[in-house]
C-alpha cells in the first residue's frame, strides 16, 4: 500500500489560516490502512482544527467526509454536490487524491493534510516499512525476493558494499542492509551461486526517469 | 467509607480504558471541559491485557495536540488504580481538580464567555 504520514498540525493550521469553512476529505484505501487518513483520522483532524481555532478565538466551520477512494473519479464525482461552498479542501489521501481532486474541481482550493512517504507495509501495528519502489522492472525473483532497488539506500544490484557492517547499513543503525539478507538468505539455501551472475545495468527509464508514466489496459477502456 | 471528591467531576464509564479513543479526549475538550483524564487499572493488570497501555498512549497523543495549539498538555492526564482503591480514586480526583483550578479555564471557554459578553 502506500504509506503516508499527517502533516504536523501547525502546518495544516497555517494551510486554512484565513478559511472559515473547510471540509476535510480522507479516503478508505491506503491511507485508512496506515491509519493516517481514513474516518477515524479525519474526525481526529476536524477536532484538533476546531479546539485550535476555538482556543484562538477564530471559530471554524468544518465539514468531513471520507469516500472509498479519492484516486477514483467515479468517487471523486460523489463530492459534486456542495464542492464550492467551502473556502478550502484538506484532503488526507495520499498525494493522488488532492491531485484528483483539484483536477474534478479546478475552482476549488485543495489542500494536502499528509506527507505520502513510500510503498510498503505494516511490519508490526503502528510500524511500516518501505518495501518497493515502483522502478517499474521488478527483479526480486533475482534475490529470493528481497528487492534491493528500494531496500539498499544505493540500489545495488551488487552487493554488499563497504558502508554494511553487522548486517546494518551506514546510512542509519536503524536501517538493515538488504545485501546482508540476500547474501545469508542465499547461503541458507545453499544458492549462493546465484550471486555470481553478472546483472546488466538497470534501465531506469521504466522507473520516474522516464518521466511521468502512463499504464493502459486495451482490453479494460470501453 | 463514604469519601467525598469535587463535584465538578463528571464521571463516564467504559469496560475498559482501551475503549477510550483520542478523539473522545478531544471532543470532551472541543465541547467545553477543562481537563480530562483517564483513570484506568494498573498496569499490568488489564483484563483485557492491553488497554490501559493504550490508553496512556492516546492519552500522550491528545497531550502532544494540546502542546502543538498552544493549549496546557496537563489538562490531560492519564492514572492507573484498580477498582479496590477508592480512596486513591478520591484522592486523584482532588489533585487533578487542583491542577485544572489551578491552569484556569479552558481556553475554549475563556473565548465564548468574551463572546456573550460582547
Amino acid at each position: 500500500m502506500i504509506v503516508a504520514d499527517r502533516k504536523s498540525l501547525e502546518e495544516i493550521l497555517a494551510m486554512v489560516q484565513e478559511k472559515h469553512k473547510i471540509l476535510i476529505v480522507g479516503c478508505r484505501g491506503c491511507v485508512t490502512v496506515c491509519n493516517v487518513g481514513g474516518e477515524k483520522e479525519v474526525e481526529i483532524l476536524e477536532a484538533s482544527i476546531n479546539l485550535a481555532r476555538k482556543t484562538s478565538d477564530q471559530p471554524i466551520e468544518i465539514e468531513t467526509v471520507t469516500i472509498e477512494r479519492q484516486c477514483d473519479n467515479e468517487y471523486v464525482a460523489q463530492l459534486k454536490e456542495g464542492i464550492n461552498t467551502y473556502d478550502a479542501v484538506v484532503s488526507l489521501a495520499c498525494g493522488v487524491g488532492p491531485q484528483f481532486l483539484s483536477e474534478a474541481y479546478p475552482d476549488q482550493l485543495f489542500f494536502p493534510g499528509v506527507n505520502t512517504t513510500f510503498f510498503g507495509g505494516a511490519v508490526s501495528h503502528g510500524v511500516w516499512e518501505e518495501r518497493c519502489q515502483g522502478c517499474g522492472t521488478c527483479i526480486i525473483h533475482h534475490f529470493d525476493g528481497l528487492c534491493p532497488v528500494a531496500r539498499c539506500a544505493k540500489s545495488l544490484l551488487h552487493g554488499p558494499c563497504g558502508g554494511s557492517s553487522d548486517g546494518l547499513c551506514e546510512v542509519s543503525k536503524e536501517t538493515l542492509c538488504i545485501w546482508d539478507m540476500i547474501v545469508k538468505k542465499k547461503m541458507e539455501q545453499g544458492r549462493l551461486n546465484d550471486l555470481l551472475t553478472v546483472m546488466e545495468a538497470k534501465d531506469w527509464r521504466s522507473a520516474r526517469d522516464g518521466g511521468p508514466r502512463r499504464s493502459i489496459r486495451e482490453e479494460l477502456i470501453p | 467509607m463514604r469519601l467525598s471528591y469535587p463535584p465538578e467531576i463528571k464521571v463516564i464509564q467504559v469496560p475498559c480504558t482501551g475503549r477510550v479513543d483520542i478523539i473522545h479526549l478531544l471532543n470532551a475538550l472541543e465541547n467545553g471541559a477543562d481537563g480530562v483524564y483517564v483513570a484506568g487499572c494498573l498496569e499490568g493488570e488489564c483484563h483485557y491485557r492491553t488497554g490501559n497501555l493504550k490508553a496512556r498512549k492516546r492519552v500522550a497523543y491528545v497531550q502532544k495536540v494540546l502542546a502543538e495549539i498552544g493549549m496546557e498538555p496537563d489538562r490531560v492526564a492519564m492514572f492507573n488504580l484498580s477498582s479496590a482503591q477508592g480512596k486513591r480514586f478520591a484522592e486523584i480526583a482532588d489533585e487533578i481538580t487542583a491542577r485544572i483550578v489551578a491552569l484556569g479555564p479552558s481556553p475554549v471557554n475563556k473565548r465564548s464567555k468574551t463572546h456573550a459578553t460582547v
